[in-house]
């Protein structure tokens, strides 16, 4: 379902020249549960967000169901992002002064569904989470784990076919990371999602069923479980 | 997504965000209503003062002593009374009439003031305005004549010292001689050059009793003399004739300046309507700096904001907001606090302008341009910066605006 040939990103910081992706080959099928590993700045979160339309390539292909995204517009890759992809940051991403039902409901709204629907629509993701008793509450009045766990309903509002998640369990403890990593698992089993996710975690890539190690730019190697 | 929607999103993320808005609102608030409040005033003094003046009578001209020429002495005598009361000298003139002043103390049964005591001609009080009366009558020919200790008072120096009784026939003293109350004016209405409370008495009665200057060659003298013009057309040659004769009387050799200056009614409203654009300048200077004022306040919240407006507009974008989306909620945004700030300040503004008109007692004048300009003003800023960070962030790439700092 995710084929990417070449893939090539870089940045201009002044004068210099940082290659983030040095023509990256990757192919994901659908339903597949792929962990993404390796060392910080090797360009993991550069390949995610290109894979989400959150972010263009220089060079390369990349198509998403057979279409190829990389020539898209950009209402077109906004379209995207709200039906087929949701993402979850490591920094949750969450619209401060928002109840958790209205964050929720937020692709829905620019999906286009009316508003009853939108809110029953965000009550059901919530609770599939496990936030049914936290739906008014904001940002400010959840823990951390419970901020990533509305990201997450967020991200499933659409019902996608795709679930990115940026080292979701990066600035949470042990114990919430864990009911996250319990969560996205469900997800998977259940509903067959794709899921990729960026981990610096060995025993939470443990649980994915393939593990792709990036380094410099370029895919080192893999390795089913 | 439709309008609607555009519409509550905006309300939404209004309301969420209750201080940043009102913080914006006031900006726009306190522009439109200063400008709107001084500028009232502003325009309320000037129509009030322009009024004042064209209530007068138009073909007045008045004569009086000029200071840089009159070496201290008053240059205006009696003599100079008759000369231009003479046709021959002053065809264009209808009449004169002359007065002399200063302040004295007058009493009355205990009761004292300091007030200016007027000596003037029998047709002063006539030609300027002042002759209707409470009671009583006014100062004849006669009384000049036989230098009569008779006094007339103004509608304000009447209560002032006869508190409840009926002034006409008492005696009041001034400088200690006794006069005879013949006369109360009615108010004058004239808010500027206020006289009600003057008291008038005969012009030659003031100049041998109470007022003994001269003028420079032993001439008894006066302050001020007021001829009036035959016609508002004849003024020019009045002030022609009154200064060729007057420069006769003088003796003022050719080359010399005149001894005296001669005001016309226009050139008091010209002065005036100096003075008042002056003002309003003046005052419009101030309401265009609190504009500014409001302008940088707005300016301030709207840049403050700007990184977590950024990210929420990466927020947005990421979960499938379009450009126009984006676009149109902070549009929505910006006219709501725009339209809410002018219309808060216009009613601040009006009350404030209403309110200080009561104070000062002034009719102020809240005018549809002064409101338009800078309802206009404050709303344009408040648009500009409320989409400044929306027309920055909206071609962004959503990653580019998620990591804005
Ligand atoms: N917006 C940017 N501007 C300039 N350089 C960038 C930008 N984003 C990423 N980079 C650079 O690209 C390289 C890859 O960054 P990327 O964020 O993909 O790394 P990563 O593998 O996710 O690292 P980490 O594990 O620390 O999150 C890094 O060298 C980084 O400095
Ligand atoms: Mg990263």
């Amino acid at each position: 379902m995710i084929a990417m040939q070449n893939i090539t990103k870089s940045y201009e910081m002044g004068t210099q020249v940082v290659h983030a992706l040095r023509g990256l080959d990757l192919n994901i099928q659908e339903g597949e549960f792929v962990a993404i590993m390796g060392p910080s700045g090797s360009g993991k979160s550069t390949l995610m967000n290109i894979i989400g339309c959150l972010d263009a390539p220089n060079s390369g292909t990349y198509t998403l169901d057979g279409i190829d995204v990389s020539h898209m517009t950009d209402d077109e890759q906004a379209r995207i992002r709200n039906r087929r992809v949701g993402f979850v940051f490591q920094q949750f991403n969450l619209l401060s002064r928002t109840s958790a039902l209205k964050q929720v409901a937020l692709p829905l709204m620019y999906a286009g569904y009316g508003r009853s629907e939108r809110m029953s629509r965000a009550a059901a993701a919530l609770e599939a989470v496990g936030l049914g008793d936290r739906m008014d509450h904001r940002p400010d009045e959840l823990s951390g784990g419970q901020q990533q766990r509305v990201a997450i309903a967020r991200a499933l509002a659409t019902n996608p076919s795709i679930i990115l998640a940026d080292e979701p369990t990066g600035n949470l403890d042990t114990q919430s990371g864990e009911e996250i990593l319990q969560i996205f698992k469900t997800l998977h089993e259940e509903k067959g999602i794709t899921l990729i996710m960026i981990t610096h975690d060995p025993e939470i890539a443990a649980a994915a069923e393939r593990t792709i190690w990036i380094r410099d730019g370029v895919i080192q190697e893999e390795h089913q479980s | 997504m439709n309008l609607s929607e555009s519409f509550l999103t905006a309300l939404d993320s209004l309301i969420a965000n209750k201080l940043r808005a009102a913080l914006t609102m006031l900006g726009v608030i306190i522009g439109v209503a200063a400008v709107i409040a001084l500028m009232s005033i502003g325009n309320g003094f000037s129509e009030t003062i322009t009024g004042e003046i064209q209530s007068f009578v138009t073909n007045l001209l008045t004569i009086t002593t000029d200071g840089e020429n009159s070496g201290g002495y008053l240059t205006l005598s009696n003599a100079d009374i008759a000369a231009l009361a003479d046709s021959l000298n002053t065809p264009a003139l209808a009449d004169v009439s002359a007065m002399v002043t200063g302040n004295q103390e007058v009493v009355f049964s205990g009761n004292s003031s300091q007030t200016t005591v007027a000596g003037v001609t029998a047709n002063y009080l006539a030609m300027n305005n002042l002759g209707e009366f409470q009671s009583g009558a006014g100062l004849t020919q006669q009384d000049l004549d036989i230098k009569a200790r008779v006094a007339v008072l103004g509608s304000e120096a009447a209560p002032d010292l006869f508190e409840t009784s009926y002034p006409v026939g008492q005696s009041v003293k001034i400088n200690g001689v006794s006069y005879e109350v013949i006369g109360v004016l009615e108010e004058s209405g004239s808010g500027f050059n206020n006289t009600d409370g003057n008291v008038f008495i005969p012009l030659t009665t003031a100049q041998s009793r109470l007022y003994s200057d001269r003028t420079r060659d032993g001439q008894k003298a006066v302050t001020i003399i007021t001829a009036q013009a035959v016609s508002e057309e004849q003024t020019d040659a009045a002030i022609e004739q009154i200064t060729e004769t007057l420069r006769r009387q003088h003796d003022i050799i050719y080359a010399a300046d005149d001894d005296f200056s001669i005001f016309s009614q226009s050139d008091l409203l010209e002065t005036f309507d100096t003075i008042t654009t002056t003002m309003t300048a003046f005052l419009g200077a101030i309401a265009g700096i609190s504009l500014v004022v409001g302008g940088i306040g707005i300016m301030n919240i709207m840049l403050v904001s700007v990184t977590e407006r950024t990210r929420e507009i990466g927020i947005r974008k990421a979960v499938g907001a379009l450009k126009r989306d984006i676009l149109a909620q902070f549009l929505l945004e910006s006219v709501f606090l725009s339209v809410l700030g002018g219309i808060l300040g216009i009613l601040l503004g009006w009350t404030i302008s209403k309110v200080a008109g009561r104070l000062i007692d002034l009719n102020t004048v809240v005018s549809v341009s002064n409101v338009l300009l800078a309802t206009g003003f404050a709303s344009a800023v408040g648009l500009v910066f409320g989409i400044y960070p929306a027309w920055r962030a909206a071609d962004l790439r959503p990653i580019e605006a998620l990591r804005y700092e």
